[in-house]
């Protein structure tokens, strides 16, 4: 089928050397060797002796591997590679990034005053409770364009089905897809569909492009993140990651647990309106969950974020399923739920704020960034004890034992 | 979650950990082992050895089920699964475990059919969907998970279904402790004893250790307070002198174990005369291959696999950690040349491996703390 375009407004678009947008990935970045010793006031060394010197070296000497560039050297492909963790870092930071002259990624990229960003979208299955890829394909699009500061525009759409995909199938997306716009306020404005043969693809995948206009209200970078900023969820973490994983029938268990596919404009706007320039970076909590996003943000900002485990929402159901499938909610995927670094200052107006928006009723302040150990994001966990919460490999893979 | 709730109070934890300070003498460094990798995995996630005095050190054990395969049995895995229309299915954290000839995600990227399973009853569960093809389930673990193998081999046969079999990787606990005991160079007071083997074969097995080499045992359970307070009661057998196995998980754990399971166990597997472990080498009657009488299920009968030993590669000293010698910072690739993204030994693969858990939870716990 040809394309069929319509015109957007704004002039000719071009990324290169600008700041860019690819995926839901981290920015490219180096991150300082951990912080030997003194840092920052509160902290001290645990004990002394030269076991823990060691120690502290061998820690150093992680940090600097760490803070290399990611170098892509895999043989093939592997699902670890979509997974959103390190994997999929060292594919964007090692091959793709370099290959663009990509500098600094976020979100959605900036030119001229328009926001522009582009995502695939494949599931399984297609319709999932609280969701389907239709909606999917709108949301995760306009809430990428929302989070880097931009009010969306208009989307474009392409389709590739898969021969033998019923036709009622078709029509429930296509209408899921133009609910999904109508509620985000946003155009679909241009389009294109391929057939491909039977087992080629998985029923259907969905692209969108979407474009949206810069809110003058908004300066939103992860470099303007600074010690002392408190970190604000949206809403309850793990609930879309679950359902799916849920819906796969792959696992004889049964929970009410919904997607929590939702745009986010409403949401950051409200932000934006109660903090002003005191909001400083706002990251969509997709794939790899709102453990990856803190992880990317702490390590391209060279800060630390200590995480308060007991103030995390997250629903009954999806803790009891996490639980019994070895995985932890904070690295399951969400399709609505932001992360919000705001000043100190402004912090409980912006959580009131987003509290007060329909969808966002669960909003927490789950944590603060400091500035020691560089690069790390802490979690204090509900039982009273710390540790690290590290990025990925791949999926979370389930433990047997 | 509620029934587990409970048991992560962070209120009682504080009040045992200070219990704990208060029954250690300060001048003694404690050496404590957990055994099983559902415990490391524990310790890390809650930060449990955050809560404990400097000198009382907690040392990762053999336990953790993925973290023992040898290399080679990796590559034998790898070599069925490129059978062709083979479907070789496996645990999940099995699939980033290096062999000599890669990972099973490595051979599934390269058209291998290899698919995660959650149990051994989905793997019969595709078999009876697949029945053109043949269906094998790659059965790793100890006496926790080795069980519900053995129900999915008995149901299997009960159904004929004739495209099932198993690649029996299964372990015993009991023959690594004491492989563990008898080496030289370890130097542990006591031991926490794995709660989900003991679910099994009880506590009566573990009884060894007290009797014929004078460590102190506790059977633990898998939530924080639990494992605070098995430490408890190792540090408490250590003060008042005293030496024999307690029970700690006696919510779920009889001292005498699960007869049906051991029952079910005899009935389908026999011991080999002995396995490789990753790391520690040979041990007798430590591995368990399929009885006689399941035979016609059994895929190393079916299939030639290679069988050829793998060496550990050199740098690797996931044997050291295994056995508790040296922590897992202390090893010359840990977090440089072997990662969770790269990882050379076992240990560095599964979330329960030590060397993972420490590089994921606890770089910075022993380093730094937060006042």
């Amino acid at each position: 089928m040809d394309d069929h375009e319509a015109r957007t407004p704004g002039t000719p678009l071009a990324v290169r050397g600008r700041r860019g947008q690819y995926g839901d990935t981290a920015p490219e970045g180096t991150v300082p060797p951990a912080g030997r010793g003194g840092g920052e006031a509160g902290l001290r060394l645990a004990g002394t002796g030269a076991g823990q010197d060691r120690e502290q070296h061998a820690l150093g000497l992680i940090e600097r591997v760490r803070a290399k560039p990611a170098r892509f050297r895999d043989e093939r492909i592997t699902m670890a590679h979509g997974a959103g963790g390190k994997a999929t870092l060292t594919l964007i930071e090692g091959l793709l990034a370099p290959a663009f002259g990509l500098g600094e990624l976020d979100d959605a990229a900036h030119v001229d005053g328009l926001a522009l960003t582009t995502d695939s979208f494949v599931v399984k299955p297609i319709r999932f409770p609280g969701g389907s890829i239709g909606e999917l394909a709108v949301n995760g699009t306009v809430n990428d364009l929302a989070v880097s500061g931009a009010r969306p525009l208009a989307l474009t759409l392409s389709l590739v089905l898969e021969e033998g995909l019923s036709a009622d199938d078709l029509r429930a997306e296509v209408e899921a897809i133009a609910r999904a716009a109508e509620a985000a306020e946003v155009d679909i404005v241009a389009g294109d569909t391929k057939v491909v043969e039977r087992g080629k693809c998985d029923s259907m995948y969905v692209c969108t492009t979407g474009i949206g206009r810069l809110d003058p209200r908004a300066s939103l970078s992860p470099s303007s993140i600074q010690p002392g900023d408190r970190i604000l969820v949206s809403g309850r973490v793990g609930d879309h990651g679950t359902a799916v994983m849920l819906a796969r029938g792959e696992f004889e268990l049964e929970a009410a647990v919904e997607s929590d596919t939702r745009p986010l404009w409403t949401a950051v706007d409200a932000l934006l309106e109660a903090a002003g320039p005191s909001l400083r970076c706002l990251r969509d909590a997709t794939r790899g969950g709102v453990a990856s996003a803190l992880n990317e943000l702490a390590r391209s900002s060279g800060v630390a974020m200590l995480v308060r485990e007991a103030r995390v929402p997250v629903h009954a159901a999806v803790a009891g399923a996490c639980e019994i499938l070895g995985v932890d909610p904070m690295y399951v995927a969400n399709e609505g739920v932001l992360v919000a670094f705001v000043a100190p200052g402004a912090a409980t107006a912006a959580l009131e704020a987003l509290a007060a928006v329909p969808g966002c009723e669960d909003a927490a302040e789950i944590g603060e960034v400091r500035s020691e150990p560089p690069g790390i994001v802490l979690v204090e966990t509900a039982f009273g004890g710390r540790r690290v919460m590290d990025l990925l490999v791949g999926d979370p893979l389930p433990r047997i034992c | 979650v509620r029934f587990v709730d409970e048991f992560r109070d962070a209120e009682l934890g504080r009040v045992l950990a200070s219990e704990i300070v208060a029954s250690v003498e300060p001048g003694r460094h404690y050496k404590v082992m957990e055994v099983c990798g559902g415990h490391t995995h524990t310790i890390y996630k809650y930060g449990v050895d955050d809560l404990l005095p400097a000198n009382v050190e907690l040392v990762h054990g053999p336990g953790c089920p993925v973290c023992v395969i040898p290399m080679g049995r990796v590559d034998d895995g790898i070599a069925v699964a490129r059978e062709a229309n083979v479907i070789l299915t496996c645990f999940g954290d099995m699939m980033r475990v290096p062999g000599g000839t890669g990972t099973f995600l490595e051979a599934k990227a390269e058209g291998a059919d290899i698919r995660m399973v959650y149990s051994p009853l989905d793997a019969l569960r595709i078999a009876r969907q697949n029945p053109d093809r043949d269906v094998v389930f790659f059965a790793v673990g100890f006496e926790t998970t080795a069980p519900s193998t053995a129900l999915t081999l008995m149901r299997a046969k009960a159904e004929g279904v004739p495209n099932f079999f198993c690649l029996c990787n299964h372990v015993t606990i009991v023959p690594p402790l004491r492989a563990l005991l008898e080496s030289p160079d370890l130097r542990l007071d006591g031991f926490i004893g794995p709660g989900h083997v003991s679910t099994v074969v009880g506590a009566r097995p573990f009884e060894f250790i007290p009797a014929d080499y004078g460590k102190p045992v506790v059977i633990s359970g898998f939530e924080p307070l639990d494992l605070l307070q098995s430490v408890y009661m190792v540090l408490r057998q250590l003060t008042d002198g005293r030496c024999e196995v307690e029970n700690q998980y006696s919510r779920v754990v009889p001292y005498d174990g699960n007869p049906a399971a051991l029952r079910v166990l005899q009935e389908v597997f026999e011991l080999r005369p002995h396995f490789e472990w990753r790391g520690l080498g040979f041990i007798s009657h430590s591995g368990l291959k399929l009885s006689a009488a399941y035979a016609d299920y059994d895929a190393e009968l079916r299939y030639s696999v290679p069988g050829v030993r793998v060496a550990d590669p050199k740098a690797c000293q996931c044997g050291e950690v295994l056995k508790g010698v040296i922590k897992p910072w202390e090893c010359k690739v840990f977090g440089t040349a072997c990662t969770p993204e790269r990882p050379i030994g076992t240990c560095m693969v599964s979330s329960e491996g030590a060397c993972a858990a420490y590089y994921n939870y606890g770089r910075l716990t022993r380093e730094r703390q937060v006042v």
